[in-house]
């Protein structure tokens, strides 16, 4: 699935124009990067939500060459699926 | 349509502050898809967030991988069964294996997030 085929969804929903649309999903992306921009977290209900880490600063290592290298502090966005998506990827069958 | 310029609009997203920590819900993003398009009503505001989280649910289910340029990846990963222990009596659990979806954000996004005013450029 790509972008185009959630603007189809939304043209079939609420159609006016496949640009019109487009828009929409866009904004709708925009969003959400908007928020975990700013630092802020955001929640799905029934998808998940995504969250914004800060990662400390430490020593690492380059795997190839063996080298000692420092890894620099940053934020780091995760996913975290809510039960319900879980339990819709697996037939409903997740939790036992 | 690319957003370029995304960042120029600077609309602080309405906030929820269900948890204590200022966080963007569901309804969060439809009130702000409101103010940002004012073209539709809030039923249809609602209609397509729901529309779009529930279609890229339905898509993870059939075990397919959704891709949004700019945005990430979501997909789904199995994981193999494992021997588990109950964390409350210590007893040994077998845990079947399972399907677990995922989501990789792009590097647009892992940038972004990680200001790229922060950078060293």
């Amino acid at each position: 699935m790509t972008k185009a085929d959630l603007v189809d969804i939304v043209y079939e929903r609420v159609g006016s124009s496949k640009k019109e649309a487009c828009e929409v999903v866009e904004e709708v992306f925009a969003i959400i990067r908007d928020s975990l921009r700013s630092g802020q977290k955001v929640k799905i209900s029934g998808f998940g939500s995504f969250v914004v880490n800060d990662k400390r600063a430490r020593r690492g290592r380059n795997p190839q060459t063996g080298e000692a290298i420092t890894i620099e502090s940053r934020r780091v966005l995760t996913f975290k699926p809510s039960p319900v998506l879980k339990d819709i990827v697996n037939d409903g069958k997740a939790r036992s | 349509m690319r957003d370029a310029d995304a960042t120029a609009r600077r609309a602080r997203p309405s906030g929820d502050d269900s948890d204590g920590s200022l966080s963007m819900t569901k309804r969060g993003i439809i009130e702000e898809l409101l103010n940002r398009c004012r073209k539709f009503s809030h039923r249809e505001s609602e209609t397509i967030v729901n529309a779009m989280f529930d279609a890229m649910a339905e898509v993870l289910a059939r075990g397919d991988r959704i891709e949004i340029r700019g945005f990430g990846t979501f997909g789904v990963k199995p994981r193999a069964a494992r021997q588990g222990r109950n964390p409350k009596t210590g007893e040994s659990v077998r845990v079947e294996a399972k399907r677990f979806p995922f989501f990789r954000p792009g590097k647009e996004l892992r940038t972004e997030v990680n200001g790229a005013e922060r950078r060293a450029r």
